[in-house]
Parts: structure tokens; C-alpha cells; sequence
């Protein structure tokens, strides 16, 4: 549900930065264990450019996987989902990547 | 739309500053806009994938998508930066003002809002205490705290599924906590969304009730990862639910390796001297 604002922020991240641009596409990197459904943000996205500088605008979404070392078994994984679990039962593990949430950049008209 | 707190149509944050007679009167929250920052733009040169476009029936999607007036501008902005910046300004505003603000989070019912009561009640008479709480809808929480004797301020997120900073701040500025005291942000009821959003808080308070489960910090690690401290809550309830203490302490443990635990109930008041002093150890000396 916290996709609706987060998606808001990226328009009022891109509005602030590009004033009065015309924005045609948007690319964002969205990692595996942000926390961000990536889905979520491409359904609220049509929604909350509607009547700004981005309606009309496509959506690019890279998703990054998840890195994490696992504190037991001192192994590193890419976690299968959301939740990091390692493949040896243990939830002790350190996050490497795949919490990004960026803006990468925008096609301006 | 309001893209800072999420509200759009009718769906309007809105703050209600509740003095201890009762009085309540709603306020439109106002957002601070910092000025614009330009970085550098790099140019790139223009690609020439073709894009589709579906069957748009508004006429502003008739524009001319004519590739070759289009340019690439690298952003490489973390999403939340904005969020980010407001946090640090509250907190630096709290530093400055000698303020503790504590950011309690947990699922719904949990008893965030019991806690605050009895805290407010025995702690109250001690230390200046204030609370700002954080409801979709409705006065319930500002009223149970109003009365048990706390200057409170309600914000009512509307759509929102969490506090945001640009919210805290405008709390903060409406109850205006003097000098040594404590403030606790009552965050709204949700393990998923608060986790993401930092509100400039000094610390975090996961609170997880034994009614709940133990299985909470395997399924929402996000939340206890960021944990200062782990209440158990409700523990009054131990011998009625099937709530493993062990098993929910080791999980805490291996999620959030550097959070304390404390177990309370603030029913009978067990253990309720454990988290007042850990309060204690971290409010400030009011400044002169």
C-alpha cells in the first residue's frame, strides 16, 4: 500500500529537480528486498502522473536481486523473495544489496 | 495531488491539536518546499527503441513523441531522498530543542495506544510527555490519550498507510514540546509500510503483542531489522495464547541483533519500570 506514496515521490522527486519538463519516461531501480512491490508501483503509476508533467509517461523498472551473507553458515545467497532467508534455515543474515529505491534517470521532451 | 504525504482527492491529511480541556480543531497541514536543487544534467544521446503507446483517449497523450527532441537526464536520486532530508531536519530541530522522539510502530491492536495511556499516567507526573498519533481516520487515540492527561496531536493520514516526516513535522511544530521531554510518535498500525519511511525519531520501538504470534520478526523483517527496542506487549495473556517467548526472543535476536527486549504489560503494569527507565536513559537534559 506505502507503493501509492512512494510512486507520488518519485513524480514530486522528478517535478522538483525538472521543473515545467515534459517527462515521457521514467527509470527506476527498485531492489528485491526494498520493500517496494514493483507491480504496485506500475499500477499506482498511470494514477498518480495523471495531470502532472508525467502523465503519458512510460514506466522502466530494473529490478535488482537481493545480496545477502549469511551470518551462521558464512555463506552469501540471493535471497528467494521478498524475505531473506538463507538456504540453510538461518535468518541471522547481513544485507548486501537490493534495498535501492532509486530515480535513475528521466526522457525529457 | 499532494505528492509529499500521499493524500489525493478527498483523502486529506489532516492534524488536530488536542488540548488537555478536549478541544479539538482540525488543520490542513502545510508542506515546507525546499528549493529546487539543478545537479549537473549529462546528456545522453537519444534512443531510438521504438516505445509503444496504448489507445489513449485523452488529448494530452496526442502529443508528438518526436525522438529527436528527447534527452536523457540522469537523476540517480534515491526515491525517498526528499523523506530523507525532512527526517534529518526534524531531527536536528529535536537536538537542538533537547527533545527525545521515540517512533512506535506495530500491527494493529497490538496496544500501542494502552501503553501510551499508562505511560503517560505514571511517567507524566515525572517528566514532560507528549504524544503525536498516527491514525487513518478518526479522534479515538488522541481522545484515550488526552485523558489520560498528555497533550496529544491527532494526524489523520487519510489514504496513507504510514507517518511521513513532512507529517512530524508539522506535528511537532502544533505541540511544541518544551525542553527535556519525551515525545512519542504513535505510528500507524501496519508492520510493512512505517519500516520505510524515517521520521527524524532519535529511536524506534517495535511493539509486538504475544496475542499476535511469535512468528512476526521471520514475517516482517523489515520492521524489527531497524529496531531499537523489542516491547512484547500483552503479556499478562502468556498463559492463554500459544505465544513461544523463546522462539520469538532467539527470531528477535537473529533479525535485529543490536535491539534490546523488554517484556510488559500494561494491564497489570509488569515490567513497565524497565521500559520507563530505558526512557529515562535517553531523555535529555531540559536546556536552561
Amino acid at each position: 500500500m506505502h507503493e501509492l506514496a512512494i510512486t507520488e515521490s518519485v513524480v514530486d522527486a522528478v517535478t522538483e529537480r525538472l521543473p515545467g519538463a515534459r517527462v515521457t519516461c521514467v527509470r527506476l531501480e527498485i531492489g528485491g528486498l526494498s520493500g517496494v512491490v514493483a507491480d504496485s508501483v506500475r499500477f499506482c503509476f498511470d494514477l498518480v502522473t495523471e495531470g502532472t508533467n508525467l502523465e503519458g509517461a512510460r514506466l522502466e523498472i530494473t529490478e535488482t536481486a537481493g545480496q545477502c551473507h549469511c551470518r551462521v553458515c558464512g555463506s552469501d545467497f540471493e535471497p528467494d523473495g521478498p524475505i531473506a532467508i538463507c538456504p540453510c534455515g538461518s535468518i541471522e543474515i547481513s544485507v548486501m544489496a537490493g534495498e535501492e529505491l532509486k530515480i535513475q534517470s528521466v526522457q525529457v521532451a | 495531488m499532494c505528492a509529499t504525504c500521499g493524500c489525493s482527492g478527498t483523502a486529506v491529511v489532516r492534524l488536530f491539536p488536542v488540548d488537555l480541556a478536549g478541544a479539538a480543531g482540525p488543520r490542513q497541514h502545510a508542506h515546507s518546499h525546499a528549493d529546487h536543487e539543478h545537479e549537473p544534467h549529462e546528456h545522453e544521446p537519444h534512443e531510438h527503441e521504438p516505445h509503444e503507446h496504448e489507445p489513449h483517449e485523452h488529448e494530452i497523450h496526442q502529443r508528438d513523441h518526436s525522438v529527436q527532441d528527447e534527452r536523457t537526464v540522469q537523476l540517480e536520486q534515491k526515491v525517498l531522498a526528499k523523506n530523507d532530508r525532512l527526517a534529518e531536519q526534524n531531527r536536528e530541530w529535536l537536538r537542538e530543542r533537547g527533545v527525545l522522539a521515540i517512533n512506535l510502530m506495530s500491527s494493529p491492536g497490538a496496544g500501542k495506544t494502552t501503553l501510551l495511556e499508562r505511560t503517560a499516567r505514571e511517567l507524566g507526573t515525572k517528566m514532560a510527555f507528549s504524544v503525536i498519533e498516527g491514525d487513518q481516520a478518526a479522534m479515538l487515540d488522541a481522545e484515550r490519550i488526552r485523558a489520560s492527561g498528555c497533550h496529544v496531536v491527532q494526524i489523520n493520514t487519510g489514504a496513507g498507510c504510514h507517518l511521513d516526516a513532512a507529517m512530524v513535522a508539522e506535528g511537532l511544530r502544533l505541540l511544541d514540546p518544551q525542553s527535556g521531554s519525551v515525545v512519542m510518535i504513535e505510528n500507524v498500525g501496519n508492520l510493512v509500510c512505517p519500516a520505510l519511511f524515517d521520521l527524524g525519531e532519535q529511536a524506534r520501538v517495535v511493539l509486538a503483542s504475544v496475542t499476535e504470534g511469535d512468528d512476526k520478526p521471520r514475517k516482517y523483517p523489515h520492521m524489527f531489522r531497524r529496531a531499537d527496542l523489542v516491547l512484547v506487549s500483552k503479556t499478562d495473556l502468556l498463559p492463554y495464547v500459544d505465544f513461544d517467548s523463546k522462539r520469538h526472543a532467539a527470531d528477535v535476536r537473529k533479525t535485529a541483533p543490536d535491539a534490546l527486549m523488554l517484556q510488559v504489560s500494561a494491564a497489570t503494569g509488569a515490567g513497565m519500570n524497565e521500559w520507563y527507565a530505558w526512557l529515562r536513559r535517553r531523555t535529555p537534559v531540559p536546556h536552561d
